[in-house]
């Protein structure tokens, strides 16, 4: 397993050389323009100069060769620096500069990070830990009222979008309670309980939209793996040995279970750094999802390929670390 | 305290409010500002964003700014020069602006002459693909003449010198901040772009782009008694209808910036009570162009442009009259603008020195009168699908405009009075990002024009329209050879045109100007190569409980925020 | 068909024989009556009887429904705008006055068409990739890397460049509306596969080790007969609630294409996208939210049940018990 591992971490290297190259080409060759968002009042010339002075018109190659070289380079130096202190990074250590506010990509990504984690992290947190029991006892107790309440709520949730469950909810907590904010504060800092108590409320929406839709997708499949699983013989061997209901169900079903929850788990982990673009709208709570949108719009190139690379790594890592997590549950897969 | 100092605290007074004499600095508090999208940078020579250069305005200034009524107002500068009082030469080479006394930065420091002519290297820096270049267009040198006097040569005669240092587009900044931002190194100033010192009310205390700012009022402020705010928020993000919500029904933002959705939603809105919407009209004009070269596929590259020849049937004048009096701008108006739009039958509405009345006909929807003229001109339908046909082509178009919901229900309801007169859409809409970015690249930017009508909204920085009425010379035709670059975006051309352009960059009387404009205004509307709908203006809301604000859409909405206060 | 039905699996699996029982089963039965029983068992199943009567009532009401009421979604009637159900207009009717019901009409024809298709293309897609990786070793890495680079590609810069690329000859070949819909069925279906890959590759890797495999294995049973006849069946399960999960997922996100511009012509209703237009109205006329957001979830809760009767009428131990 370990050499495995390595293998694959190797492997990775050449795959996310590839990946984002791929990504470059096509966020390139994507029509959307830096310019497109300025008023109709700034004459073309001027336009073209702005796009010379970003650097629009450089070969591809040369672009994504430099952009190479300042992600794998200069930013690593530059985040040492900022981390220990050091003076390793040359003076004036040219960064990934962001076409739109003319200042390190990196630093928007890292002033996002706190209002993304709150909100899409602990949503995701919430979900995983309502959708579990829910598609458990739903296979348990297949078709009883439980069952078919479950089914409903979570097909209810996952068809129905974001962009109006979010609205939906401003107008019932926001607009006519008046319980929680519809405008979420990043500058809002946690230092002591009711400061606290107001991050609470400002992020209660959002999870709550974002967790709905999250646990309804893991319960169903929480709860179609638990029922292929639950008439296995080995269940029924394991009834005739005397287990308890609750080793069987907990213990042998459940770990057996596990490997389709898995993979959906470990495949939205990086989903969640990548925000959610529409609930951060209707919420303005502004995290990486909403840089997304925002750098895509305005053919901000260097913001979208860096995040985008960004993701691109944390999907290659948690795959893999799905991939490890089989060969634990089920010994008997085995790569090598 | 000198004469001056008391004569800018006779102006400002005149701007106030009576009770407003009684506030101090900072008595109001807090002030929050929602605008749904949110500002990227605070360096408005960076990004000519509306969002930007709004939300800078409360930090850099200029020497003179508009206000509500267009009217030219001194800001830093002691007085509008002009021809008669000496400030402006006789040979409209040279303008001389005088700095105000007693106007420091707000790290305490004197703004001079100096500054100024150090904006102006900045802007025109080569390498430094400034935004706002086009507003030192024409200006040969500025000269700091001593430490209170600028003065601005221009290589020919400048009819209207009111542009360089003029309203929040080109503000000043500060030559000790930015000396060492010229050029290429413009954007590796970070701190600078986030956090200008200016000379502003405010100063920013904290700056994160695409998301939030916050300011505070700036202790060396040259009127001792304002700003009455003593912080504000500037919060970006969500959309039109979250903003307008988050002032109007929940209460928890005090003004709330471009609310341009359904009309009927925020009457609603604003029934709750918590505030009050505001409307300012500039020269912003929703339009429709009529192609007048042939934007069919099968010419290839030729689609277009000149060379592919003419519209089969939208170079008539007759089609484009009768589309014209299809619709009913008021319905339009009433649908998708309320009070943030007027009917127009002008591409040049305002200011009312400029605005022709020669077109006014076609505020009144005509089905029967469009069918007559058609039929008249021999334009019927020959083969009973309902669609007329121009010399055997059927009278079909293709009717694009940008993503956005209010042109959505417009381009519906045209397309429905246009098949009551025979004459039958396909609608197609473009995300913004794509229709208004301008790659050469992609087929559907608005210069490409590969469609027969398009939709979209345009206007003018100010309050001289002669650059905009340069936009239909027949050289500002978009073609391959020039990148498709050029603001001719119907493809309009004629000679007669033209020289009134040349006429109007030569005349410096007022009211001549303003015949010109009228009359190249109605030489393109009479073309109907462009269709005018909607006189379009600003909608912002403010909560009932803030005063002083005079909405503008000749400057930036938040030009005179060092009046705003809380209501007791 | 005559002796159809009364020979339940329950008693074949009984049989001493021993071996795995779909075997058994192929060895003294014509093959297509296996769809008879199936049938049967999914007809005990009165979630999924319900999930296709309505199935089945929302086609109708989509296809046939437009003949018997007959107003033109299209048309404009701006003197009725922003009304609530009446006679004239029994779903009420939008900001310009279109009828809602019959958009709501039209605009199901598209979104179950576009659903049902791209849901379709991604499975198909998602299925052969993960079976195929999870079962032949040499292809899993180059496959999953694959998977990968879906997962990793930003989604709207590449629909704007597919857009830009492929819109005109679409448009030239299949009509603005046909064109479009095969664009957006595929961008959909080429962008939401990896997920059910991903799972079906899990489940087999796990699958491919236990006994009845080996077992069959060891026989010397050919790869595509090991695929079809003893892996698929049993990944079963994860394949149906993609394919439930998939057709929301189409349909919404076919009404965020069509909001950013990059779908149907704006006077083209979908579902998703009256739904999107209609939110804005929920305190004014909340009715103009709730049809569109019904027959979304109906439709969606409809499938899940007909997937859930198909899973267990497809499976061997639970059918005839």
């Amino acid at each position: 397993m370990l050499t495995y591992t390595i293998r694959r971490l190797l492997l990775a290297i050449p795959t996310l050389l590839f990946i984002s190259f791929i990504i470059f080409l096509i966020v390139k060759l994507s029509p959307s323009d830096p310019t497109a968002g300025l008023p109709l009042t700034i004459p073309p010339e001027v336009r073209e100069q702005i796009r010379e002075s970003l650097g629009v018109n450089q070969p591809v190659f040369v672009q994504y060769f430099r952009w190479l070289q300042l992600m794998v380079w200069n930013e690593p130096l530059h985040l040492i620096e900022g981390w220990t202190g050091w003076n390793v990074a040359p003076e004036s250590t040219t960064r990934i500069i962001s076409y739109q506010t003319r200042s390190p990509v990196m630093d928007l990504i890292m002033q996002r990070m706190p209002q993304t984690l709150w909100v899409v992290g602990i949503s995701y947190i919430v979900g995983i830990i309502i959708a579990l029991p829910i598609g458990i006892i739903s296979a348990y107790r297949q078709y009883s009222w439980f069952d078919q309440l479950g089914t409903f709520i979570s097909m209810l949730g996952f068809s129905v979008p974001t962009f109006f469950t979010g609205v939906l909810f401003i107008v019932i907590f926001a607009v006519n309670l008046g319980w929680f904010p519809s405008v979420y504060d990043t500058t809002h800092v946690v230092t002591d309980w009711d400061s606290f108590i107001v991050q609470l409320k400002q992020i209660i929406m959002p999870v709550m939209v974002l967790g709905l839709f999250n646990a309804s997708q893991i319960s169903r499949f929480m709860r179609a793996s638990m029922l292929d699983n639950l008439n296995q013989d080995y269940v029924r061997t394991a009834r005739a040995k005397g287990l308890t209901e609750k080793v069987v169900v907990l213990v042998h079903v459940l770990r057996n279970s596990l490997i389709p929850v898995v993979t959906v788990i470990a495949l939205n982990v990086p989903a969640v750094f990548g925000g959610a673009i529409i609930t951060e709208q209707v919420f303005k709570v502004n995290g990486i999802g909403q840089l997304l949108i925002i750098a895509i719009q305005s053919g901000d190139v260097p913001t979208v390929q860096t995040v985008s690379f960004i993701f691109a790594v944390l999907i290659v890592l948690f795959n893999l670390i799905a991939d490890v997590l089989y060969g634990v549950l089920d010994p008997r897969i085995r790569y090598d | 305290m000198n004469s001056k100092t008391l004569l800018l605290g006779a102006a400002a007074a005149f701007m106030l409010s009576p009770v407003a004499a009684m506030a101090e600095r900072g008595s109001s508090g807090h002030l929050n500002i929602i605008y749904w999208q949110a500002p990227s940078t605070l360096n408005p020579y960076l990004s000519g964003g509306t969002k930007e250069v709004e939300s800078a305005s409360l930090v850099l200034e200029s020497f003179a700014r508009f206000d509500d009524t267009g009217t030219m107002v001194p800001w830093l500068a002691a007085d509008i020069p002009t021809v008669e009082n000496g400030g402006v030469s006789e040979d409209l080479t040279q303008i001389t602006w005088t700095i105000a006394d007693g106007i420091t930065w707000s790290d305490g420091t004197p703004l001079t002459a100096a500054d100024a002519v150090f904006t102006w290297e900045y802007c025109t820096h080569p390498e430094g693909g400034c935004a706002q270049a086009s507003y030192f267009d024409g200006v040969d040198s500025v000269v700091a003449v001593d430490d209170m006097t600028v003065q601005i040569n221009f290589n020919a005669p400048k009819p209207f010198p009111y542009t360089a240092f003029v309203g929040s587009e080109s503000p000043i900044i500060q030559a000790a901040q930015f000396a060492e931002c010229l050029g290429a190194r413009a954007p590796e100033c970070t701190d600078a772009n986030f956090g200008p010192i200016g000379t502003g009310p405010f100063v920013v205390t904290d700056f994160r782009p695409n998301d939030v700012i916050e300011f505070e009022a700036n202790q060396n402020f040259r009127y001792p008694d304002r700003p009455y705010f003593a912080t504000v928020t500037f919060k970006g993000g969500g959309d039109a209808a979250a903003a307008a919500r988050s002032v109007l029904e929940t209460g928890e933002f005090d003004y709330a910036w471009n609310l341009q959705i359904d009309p009927t939603i925020l009457a609603q809105m604003e029934a709750q009570g918590n505030g009050t919407v505001v409307t300012a009209f500039g020269t912003s004009v929703e339009r429709l162009h009529l192609n007048q070269t042939n934007p069919d596929p099968a010419l290839g590259d030729l689609r277009s442009t000149v060379e592919g020849g003419p519209h089969p049937f939208l170079t008539d004048p007759i089609i484009g009259q009768a589309m014209s009096m299809a619709i009913d701008r008021a319905l339009l108006v009433e649908v998708g603008y309320g009070a943030g739009g007027q009917p127009t039958c002008n591409v040049l509405p305002a200011p009312e020195l400029y605005a022709s009345t020669a077109n006014d006909d076609c505020l009144v929807q005509d089905i029967a009168g469009a069918n007559a003229l058609l039929d008249e001109a021999g334009y019927v339908d020959t083969d009973g699908d309902g669609i007329r046909e121009a010399n055997g082509m059927p009278l079909s178009v293709l009717y694009q405009t940008s993503t956005n919901a209010v042109r959505q229900d417009t381009q519906a309801l045209v397309k429905q009075w246009w098949s009551e007169i025979g004459i039958d859409a396909e609608l197609r809409n473009i995300d913004a990002s794509v229709f208004f970015g301008g790659d050469p690249a992609s087929p559907d930017t608005f210069q490409k024009f590969y469609a027969d009508v398009e939709m979209y909204t345009n206007n003018f920085a100010g309050v001289d329209p002669e650059a905009y009425m340069a936009n239909w010379r027949c050289s500002e035709i978009p073609g391959p050879d020039t990148q498709w670059q050029g603001s001719n975006i119907q493809r309009f051309c004629m000679e007669e045109y033209d020289a009134l352009v040349d006429e109007m960059a030569t005349t410096a009387d007022l009211q001549e100007r303003g015949r010109l404009a009228r009359e190249m205004n109605d030489m393109i509307i009479q073309s109907y190569s462009i269709i005018p709908l909607i006189h379009r203006g600003g909608v912002s809301a403010h909560a009932n409980s803030l005063e002083g604000i005079r909405m503008s859409d000749w400057d930036s909405e938040l030009w005179n925020i060092m009046d705003w206060r809380r209501a007791e | 068909m005559t002796d159809g039905p009364n020979q339940p699996l329950a008693t074949s699996g009984a049989t001493p024989a021993g071996a795995a029982p779909v075997m058994e089963m192929e060895a003294y039965r014509p093959p297509r009556n296996q769809w008879w029983d199936v049938w049967d068992q999914f007809k005990t199943h009165k979630g999924a009887l319900l999930g296709l009567g309505f199935f089945i009532f929302a086609l109708l009401f989509v296809y046939v429904g437009p003949l018997i009421w007959t107003i033109d979604p299209t048309f404009i009637d701006i003197r009725a705008r922003n009304s609530g159900p009446s006679l004239a207009h029994p779903m009420g009717t939008d900001q310009l006055g279109r009828d809602t019901l019959a958009r709501m009409m039209a605009g199901g024809q598209t979104s179950i068409a576009v659903g049902l298709t791209a849901m379709l293309l991604s499975l198909v897609l998602g299925t052969l990739i993960g079976v195929v990786a999870g079962y032949f070793r040499r292809l899993d890495g180059p496959l999953m890397r694959l998977t990968d680079l879906f997962l990793a590609m930003p989604l709207l810069p590449l629909l704007l460049v597919i857009i830009m690329l492929f819109r005109d000859q679409l448009r030239a070949a299949f009509g603005p509306e046909g064109g479009i819909f095969i664009l957006i069925v595929f961008v959909i279906g080429i962008t939401s596969w990896m997920q059910t890959a991903r799972v079906v590759r899990g489940d087999v890797l796990a699958l491919k080790e236990r006994e009845f495999v080996l077992a069959a294995k060891s026989i010397g049973t050919p790869s595509h007969r090991m695929i079809l006849r003893h892996v698929l069946p049993n990944v079963m399960s994860p394949i149906m609630v993609s394919a439930t999960l998939g057709i929301a997922n189409a349909i919404i996100t076919e009404s965020a294409l069509s909001f950013l511009g990059l779908g149907f012509p704006s006077d083209f209703p979908t579902w998703g996208r009256l739904l999107f237009d209609a939110t804005d109205w929920l305190q004014q006329n909340p009715e103009r939210v709730m049809w569109p957001g019904l027959a979304i979830s109906l439709t969606v809760l409809s499938v899940n049940y007909i997937g859930d009767g198909l899973r267990d009428a497809l499976d061997p131990r639970i059918r005839g018990r």
